[in-house]
């Protein structure tokens, strides 16, 4: 139990490490606090962040570092 | 009364004993003076002080100086949208922040500066982080977090004013551009003339497009999977790349000198940032990404079993300024030298950027903020000791420009061995052999030497000698597929910023969306960079001679500003008692940089000073004389303009901090007018 959380936890790590944050989370999170609106799917979530890390202006997006 | 004593000894005795372990390694590695000394006790000198320097400084800022609160709702919790502001793990968030932190600056900055040895190298890296880079990156954070995750431009504004503002965008904007160029030359230097590097780099661009199309139309949302798919490739690659190199037909299609290569990266960076992002970028964003974190922790489990011995000199004679890969005295061009690694200032734009906003807990900062730049302090040091078990004279070969050490192995060993690094002919071609590549002569950058470290230390661990080419070529893959990430991504961010500067004058440019004004601000930002990697590669010294100190010097400049900024809201918070925590590193930060900036202007040596430089073209020009690298009267008149250009920018930056500053001596005056906080810190009631 506590090695699949492990591995879990990082999967996680790994994919916030590109800018994706937990699709599972953003699920729950639209149900509890916006119940009957839409939600996106895993790959429109996908498709969101990728833009919002690289195209989305000067605010929001990534500043990598050298 | 036996109890409360026991804690005693268990909360300080063993931290007596990590003080304790760290000093008297600290002492082996700066007191030693035998044949080497082994890499080890550089790597535990390190980790004692980066755990002695967490558990009391780091706690310290963070109990006394900032007065951190966990019951305080940070932006996570209070504006949780599942997408932006998510509360994280710290350990995840941790690793988010790490990536985005660790990049090539602390590997090339700590290679450059071991020509005076491996000592001042990690003195400086240890000093640094502990006190200015792990400092300026935590109080960013922590400022941000208060203030809805704002960036750094933002906070200066709403601190400091709106004029600090705008000098501070522009002086990111002239920061941006250069690093940039400092990144793709370190590109062009590793691939020019290599077949088997250029074949592996090109081949990584079909292997993202089809990873691109694969996570958008055939399994989305698989990142692991495509990311696994891609690595194969990537391999697979690296391989073939020995095949091709050999190939008499495709061996010599993949050749290409430094000004080819350099005009293919300012075509690819200008297409590549005008694709969708899906396309390209985000794919190949994963590979660095992970193969980025793969190699660094490779990098130290292979230090941990091979346990290499150090063959560089602890102190090499060109701490007096006379070294062949950077020109300048050890103060102040080894400070600017090793930016990231000690402190680095475009972290205040990661700790301002997303980190802020999925923070959970206040109490989880120190861990984020102080913590990870320690460890990107570590990867700093990693790259120092790649550096330093090579054969110094190796090491010389490689970062020396042709200008010094000529273009045969015979003219370098001869060179090379004058300053007392004994080497012959034989040797430099038997490296060449061992790593599969023509020559090593004068791979200027820190890219190549640092894949020859990293092939020393790996193949040690697996493969051994048979595998050192693999292990090369992975190296150089490794650093030239994130800094052209970088290259990508820094593109669009620059347009975005040239965007928002023109809009304020052209309306219309301000819109992201517009095709026109995407494609003219595109346009400048990489006729900027291009411009001055063009430059750098046609450069007699190598370029990264003359640039990589001008990118130093912007890197710490807007250290100093973060700083600033934030010793303005320790004095507005009225923490004002704790601001030396910050004045210590910023006062430091300034002497470094404006004597460095001044130097590079007005040293009367032209190896050092941009006018000088000019000058003793302009005198040859009036003699009627064409001096090298020039071949006509047109490409003097060429190299005078880029002395006054340079000389020009390190004015700009040198003018912006000092205004940063000044505005700085304001605000801090206002706050101490005010007898209560004046801070602008975002709570609840907003929300």
């Amino acid at each position: 139990m506590r090695l699949r959380e492990a591995i879990r936890g990082a999967a996680r790590t790994a994919r916030l490490m590109v800018g994706v944050p937990d699709y599972d989370t953003y699920v729950a999170h639209r149900q509890a606090a916006h119940p009957g609106e839409p939600v996106m799917s895993r790959a429109e979530f996908l498709a969101e962040r990728a833009e919002k890390r690289f195209g989305g202006g000067t605010e929001g997006g990534i500043s990598r570092c050298c | 009364m036996a109890a409360a004593a026991q804690r005693l000894v268990w909360n300080w005795v063993p931290w007596a004993l990590v003080a304790l372990l760290g000093a008297s390694s600290l002492g082996v590695v700066a007191l030693h003076r035998g044949e080497t000394i082994n890499a080890l006790w550089i790597v535990v000198a390190a980790v004692c002080v980066y755990l002695t320097a967490y558990r009391f400084y780091g706690l310290f800022i963070a109990s006394r100086v900032l007065g951190i609160d966990p019951s305080r709702r940070t932006p996570a919790v209070r504006r949780n949208d599942g997408l932006d502001y998510v509360p994280t793990n710290r350990y995840v968030l941790f690793g988010h922040h790490f990536a985005a932190i660790a990049g090539a600056g602390p590997l090339v900055g700590p290679v450059l500066a071991a020509q005076m040895g491996y000592l001042p190298g990690t003195l400086w890296i240890l000093a640094g982080v502990v006190f200015a880079g792990a400092v300026q990156d935590f109080l960013v954070l922590f400022i941000s977090t208060r203030r809805d995750g704002r960036s750094l431009g933002e906070l200066i504004r709403t601190e400091m004013g709106t004029v600090p503002g705008v000098i501070a965008m522009v002086g990111i904007l002239a920061i941006m551009i250069i690093l940039l160029a400092v990144l793709a030359l370190v590109v062009v230097k590793a691939l020019a003339d290599s077949p088997w590097g250029t074949f592996t780099v090109f081949a990584t661009m079909p292997i993202a497009v089809f990873m691109g199309i694969y996570s958008r139309y055939i399994r989305p949302g698989r990142i692991g999977e495509v990311s696994l798919i891609g690595f194969v490739g990537l391999m697979l690659a690296i391989v073939l790349g020995e095949d091709v190199a050999s190939s008499p037909m495709w061996g010599p299609a993949f050749t290409f000198s430094g000004e080819a290569l350099a005009l293919m990266l300012i075509g690819y960076g200008f297409i590549a940032s005008v694709l969708p992002v899906w396309l390209l970028l985000a794919p190949r964003d994963y590979l660095s990404t992970f193969l980025k974190i793969g190699t660094i922790v490779a990098l130290a489990i292979g230090i941990l079993i091979v346990r290499p011995e150090l063959r560089m000199p602890a102190v090499t004679p060109f701490i007096d300024g006379t070294g062949p890969v950077f020109a300048g005295n050890l103060f102040p061009f080894l400070f600017i030298t090793i930016a990231c690694g000690a402190v680095s200032g475009f972290h205040s734009l990661v700790s301002s950027g997303t980190t802020p906003k999925m923070v959970e807990n206040e109490s989880h900062l120190p861990m984020i903020g102080y913590g990870a730049m320690l460890m990107e302090s570590f990867v700093a040091i990693m790259a120092l000791v790649a550096a330093s078990v090579l054969d110094p004279a190796v090491y010389f070969a490689l970062n020396s420009p042709a200008a010094l050490i000529g273009t045969t192995t015979s003219e370098a060993a001869l060179a090379v061995s004058s300053w007392g690094f004994t080497i012959t002919p034989v040797m430099l071609d038997q490296v060449a052999g061992q790593v599969g590549e023509a020559t090593i002569l004068s791979r200027t950058g820190g890219a190549p030497t640092l894949a020859v470290g990293m092939a020393n230390i790996l193949s040690s661990a697996i493969g051994g000698p048979a595998m050192m080419a693999f292990w090369y070529h992975f190296a150089i893959l490794f650093e030239a597929l994130f800094i052209l990430t970088t290259v990508d991504a820094g593109t669009r961010v620059a347009r975005f910023m040239i965007q928002d500067l023109l809009g304020t004058f052209v309306a219309p440019l301000k819109d992201t969306k517009s095709w026109t004004a995407n494609v003219t601000a595109t346009a400048l930002a990489v006729s900027g960079w291009g411009w001055f990697l063009y430059q750098g590669v046609t450069d007699p010294l190598g370029g990264i001679n003359t640039l990589w100190p001008l990118f130093g010097i912007s890197n710490q400049m807007l250290a100093a500003i973060a700083l600033t900024m934030a010793t303005v809201v320790l004095f507005r918070m009225k923490r004002e008692r704790y601001a030396w925590v910050t004045l210590l590193p910023l006062s430091w930060l300034l002497i470094c940089t404006l004597t460095a900036g001044w130097q590079k202007m007005f040293h009367s040596d032209p190896k050092i000073g941009f006018l000088a430089h000019a000058a003793k073209y302009s005198d040859a020009f009036a003699r009627g004389e064409i001096l090298a690298p020039a071949k006509s009267a047109g490409e003097m008149r060429q190299v005078i303009f880029n002395d006054y250009v340079n000389a020009g920018l390190c004015a700009l930056f040198m003018a912006v901090v000092v205004a940063m500053v000044f505005y700085g001596v304001k605000a801090i005056a206002a706050a101490r007018a005010s007898d209560v906080p004046t801070t602008r810190e975002v709570a609840d009631a907003v929300a």
